[in-house]
């Protein structure tokens, strides 16, 4: 066995030599490039440098860092928990970070800041990062969270006048704090989540797709008077529109008259949400016009690029061109069904910009970069993105938004004093599903303060009978109210 | 032989034994003192001063390697005086390592003082064996009994109520509060088993007639033997998932067979079946899919899958040639299971290369000697023994060492006497007090 024995050792002892060469060149050979990698660095500047707070518009952090004996030296704490989760976004060792956490990872992380880098090095001061002060308004963050309640859905309210966003609210929503450290538990709560049905994880405001029902009509409203619609045209009011070339036909809502099968003009349309003249504005229009108008909105783009992240509103597939939509499509399209989807983002963009005077503002997070000494880095103006309509197409929208508000399908979203515009929606869903519901608006409705858009997802547990006018209003209504209050 | 020439040499060997002893003793003095400076370096590092309880901590280890070292002396006269310091002192590293992870690295809570009381454990289940194997024979003797105690080892984790799952391996047994991995000591019985087996079937399986061609095959019957072990490492591969352990198994016995028989056809048999276990289970098996392209690619997925190999690496090359320094690494606090099968990774970033390989050639140190006991053993089987022992522990530390510095797929496995964890670091000393009883025993 001699032979045998002494093969099988030199065998052994061979591995243990490339074990030993292995050893060598991972520690020797290959030690810079290793410390070179990019995981690697940002793993150090993640966790081994003071990053800086994610401060909410009053100043309160809704993102920190503690200091631990570990050598990830700071973990983030996020002291609202879920509330700002889609805000913040989460930075975790493991699973990298998200939202305004990535966005704004330069400032947050101080690398963006070599002037202050060097000096901090002459002095021998400990590198600190930068503070982003956001736009999001505590209060009114709450006041979305508590009105849409344990419905999924979405809640986005802007400043019309600046694009500053002052609530971003998706529910289900998670707690960034799970995420944040490297132990069983966090991958067992990345596991949980990353398996809830209910996708806690998904931003449900600027990253889901949602059929926008009969809040795209103000879209296809602005295309008709761009395009020289007199707000006074009549149009007539049969139970239902046949769609040329087809089969279908648009009922109204219900399948009821829109005006007792009287004529009615645009203000009445939009005030009772009339499925039949909008199909049929939406033939005369044609698909390169409602196209061309929701671009001019913002689809299609990422309303400025200034969010974290924002998934491109579509009126149409990549499969069917504007120019190639036929009339019963582009019938179909004017009501915001078929292949019309938005982000609760887009459609609080759209609202926004008619309160505007027709300006649609980059919708953004961030307000200012302080230092640690609070003195200001940097300063976010507002940037102008599109002229989304003239302000003369913009006051006639205003001006039906008000209707619905006041004598139409809106009516819940009324708060007294305050003149209210909006629109609501009711998304039909495929047969057996329950709508999606919307409201979007704005008040006061001359000068508006504070934009919203709101979507209730699945009916919001009402079931196949759930409307915008009566599920997404009052929410809507308890946003606009806490925008309003705001200082 | 009268009495007159017996007495010198039998007096020869007392003086020899005793001399052995001594340089026993002295070896775990070194290896207790480097232990200390290790601890007291750690202390230095987390709180700036020399620890309060170096002394106590000094004294209780002490007494440990005097404990392994009195069972030596008395109960294995002659036995291997190298063995026993070089394991008390990667034990003792590790015991220092796994203390410095648990200081930083709030998530593994306080390891501690279990892994020193599993390090009495050891050193007791050390002279335990040295004391109910008095002769290696004792093993050969029962060979069906600890041949069938391996397997039902082997299969009790998949025993409903006290098996149970950690990261998708199902090697844990739970009983009450404590848990256990059986494969730890099923390893050290089946290697008993297939020693005493095969130098029983040694002349059989020697002469096998068959030709394939021009290469001579086994015979159907002295085949079965191979099946068998390949059987039993894919039964732990496919229902326990334990990939390292099946590696293990199966190129422990290929090993261990060529040894015995000397012909190396057995060996490329072997190889194929390796091989061709490997591909099937490379494409049943999603998890072992990850583990490949992870080895291959680990910078794809660096933040998910690749986590703790790339982590590792970048420990590894943090360390560079000094290291940096005890308590100043960043992998003891990152990288998940960094206490057991990725503490080489922490040991490597904070002692450098100079620890690395300081660590390697300890380990090699122990399978280099383990090899030379196997050769000068007494009788076939208690070469096959020893040569057993030492390739499994051999591989094992290299499919574990391997596996965190990215020469071959990572496959799960202790770090033995170092990676936190009882099973595994008393199934080593218990290894260890095998070889040195074959030791002893061949110069009695």
């Amino acid at each position: 066995m001699t032979k045998s024995l002494t093969r099988v050792a030199l065998v052994v002892l061979t591995l243990f030599a490339a074990l030993l060469v292995n050893v060598n060149v991972i520690q020797v050979v290959q030690a810079e490039s290793y410390a070179e990698r990019d995981a690697n660095r940002q793993l150090a500047r993640d966790f081994s440098v003071r990053r800086g707070a994610i401060r909410a518009a009053d100043g309160a952090d809704i993102a920190r860092v503690q200091e631990t004996p570990d050598q990830l030296r700071f973990l983030r704490v996020y002291d609202g928990g879920p509330l700002f989760a889609h805000v913040t976004g989460f930075l975790s060792p493991v699973f990298g970070k998200t939202e305004l956490e990535e966005s704004a990872d330069e400032a947050l992380s101080g690398a963006g800041n070599a002037i202050d880098t060097f000096a901090d090095l002459i002095a021998n001061r400990e590198p600190v990062g930068d503070t982003v002060v956001s736009t999001i308004v505590p209060e009114v963050q709450e006041a979305a969270r508590s009105a849409l309640g344990d419905r999924r859905g979405a809640v986005v309210a802007l400043d019309p006048a600046s694009g500053e966003v002052l609530a971003l609210w998706s529910f289900p929503s998670y707690d960034p704090n799970l995420l944040t450290a490297n132990t069983p538990e966090t991958r067992a709560a990345w596991d949980a989540l990353q398996a809830d049905p209910a996708r806690p994880l998904s931003n449900r405001a600027t990253s889901e797709f949602f059929a926008p029902g009969s809040t795209f009509k103000l879209v296809t409203a602005a295309a008709a008077l761009e395009n020289g619609l007199d707000p006074n045209t009549q149009f007539p009011d049969p139970r239902s529109l046949d769609l040329p070339g087809t089969d279908a036909l648009i009922p109204n809502f219900g399948g009821s008259l829109c005006n007792g099968g009287q004529p009615l003009n645009l203000f009445d349309a939009i005030r009772v949400s009339c499925n039949t003249a909008f199909g049929q504005l939406g033939i005369d229009v044609g698909g390169v016009a409602l196209a061309t108008q929701a671009e001019r909105f913002g689809f299609t783009t990422t309303l400025g690029g200034q969010m974290p992240r924002v998934a491109p509103s579509q009126i149409t597939t990549p499969e069917l061109p504007p120019e190639q939509i036929d009339a019963a499509t582009a019938a179909q399209t004017a009501i915001g069904q078929r292949d019309v989807v938005a982000t609760p983002l887009q459609m609080a963009a759209v609202t926004a910009a008619i309160g505007a005077d027709g300006i649609l503002y980059a919708p953004r997070l961030v307000s200012r970069h302080v230092d640690a000494a609070d003195s200001e880095l940097r300063r976010f103006e507002p940037a102008q993105v599109s002229q989304a309509v003239s302000p003369a197409t913009a006051a006639i929208l205003t001006e039906a938004m008000i209707g619905v508000v006041a004598r139409g399908t809106g009516r819940q979203a009324q708060i007294p004093g305050v003149e209210v515009a909006g629109k609501t929606g009711t998304a039909q869903r495929g047969e057996g599903q329950n709508p999606n519901v919307w409201f979007v608006g704005f008040a006061p409705a001359q000068d508006p303060r504070v934009a919203v858009a709101v979507l209730v997802e699945d009916g919001g547990g009402v079931g196949s009978e759930a409307t915008g006018g009566q599920l997404a209003a009052p929410i809507a209504r308890a946003v606009l109210q806490a925008g309003l209050a705001r200082p | 032989m009268n009495a007159a020439t017996a007495a010198p040499a039998d007096d020869r060997v007392r003086k020899d034994n005793r001399r052995r002893a001594n340089s026993e003793l002295r070896y775990l003095v070194l290896a207790l003192g480097a232990i200390l400076v290790a601890y007291a370096l750690v202390g230095l590092a987390q709180s700036g001063v020399v620890p309060a309880g170096l002394a106590g901590y000094g004294g209780a280890m002490a007494l440990l390697g005097l404990t392994g070292h009195l069972a030596t002396r008395r109960l294995a006269p002659g036995g291997d005086p190298v063995l026993l310091p070089v394991a008390f002192l990667l034990n003792g590293i590790g015991l220092v390592m796994v203390r410095r992870i648990s200081f930083s690295n709030t998530d593994v809570g306080d390891l501690g003082p279990s892994q020193t009381l599993w390090t009495v454990v050891g050193i007791g289940a050390f002279c335990a064996t040295l004391v109910l194997v008095r002769d290696p024979i004792v093993l050969d003797r029962y060979r069906y009994l600890i041949g069938i105690g391996a397997i039902v080892l082997l299969l009790l984790p998949l025993a409903p109520g006290i098996g149970y799952e950690v990261n998708g391996a199902r090697i844990w047994l739970r009983l009450g509060s404590m848990s256990f991995q059986p494969g730890e000591i099923a390893k050290l019985a089946l290697v008993a088993f297939f020693a005493s087996y095969l130098a029983e079937k040694r002349p059989l399986l020697s002469n096998a007639t068959n030709r394939l061609g021009p290469f001579p095959v086994p015979a159907a019957r002295a085949a079965a033997p191979i099946a068998l072990a390949w059987g039993v490492s894919l039964v732990v591969l496919v229902f326990e998932r334990d990939l390292g352990l099946s590696l293990l198994i199966f190129g422990l016995f290929v090993a261990v067979l060529y040894v015995a028989t000397d012909r190396l056809a057995y060996a490329v048999f072997g190889l194929l079946l390796f091989g061709g276990g490997s591909l099937v289970a490379w494409r049943l098996f999603g998890h072992v899919q990850d583990r490949v392209s992870t080895w291959l690619e680990p910078f794809a997925d660096a933040n998910g899958d690749g986590f703790q190999l790339v982590q590792s690496l970048f420990a590894l090359a943090a360390g560079r040639i000094g290291g940096t320094g005890l308590g100043q690494g960043r992998a003891a606090d990152i990288i998940p299971e960094v206490e057991n099968d990725f503490i080489f990774a922490a040991l490597g970033e904070e002692l450098g290369l100079l620890g690395s390989t300081a660590l390697i050639l300890l380990f090699a140190v122990i399978v280099g000697r383990g090899f030379a006991i196997a050769l000068r053993a007494r009788d076939d089987f208690s070469t096959l023994l020893a040569a057993g022992l030492t390739i499994t522990f051999g591989l094992q530390v290299f499919i574990i060492l391997g596996g965190v510095t990215r020469l071959i797929p990572l496959t799960g496995l202790t770090l033995p006497f170092m990676s936190a964890g009882g099973s595994s670091l008393l199934a080593n000393y218990v290894l260890v007090a095998l070889l040195v009883r074959v030791s002893a025993a061949s110069r009695a």
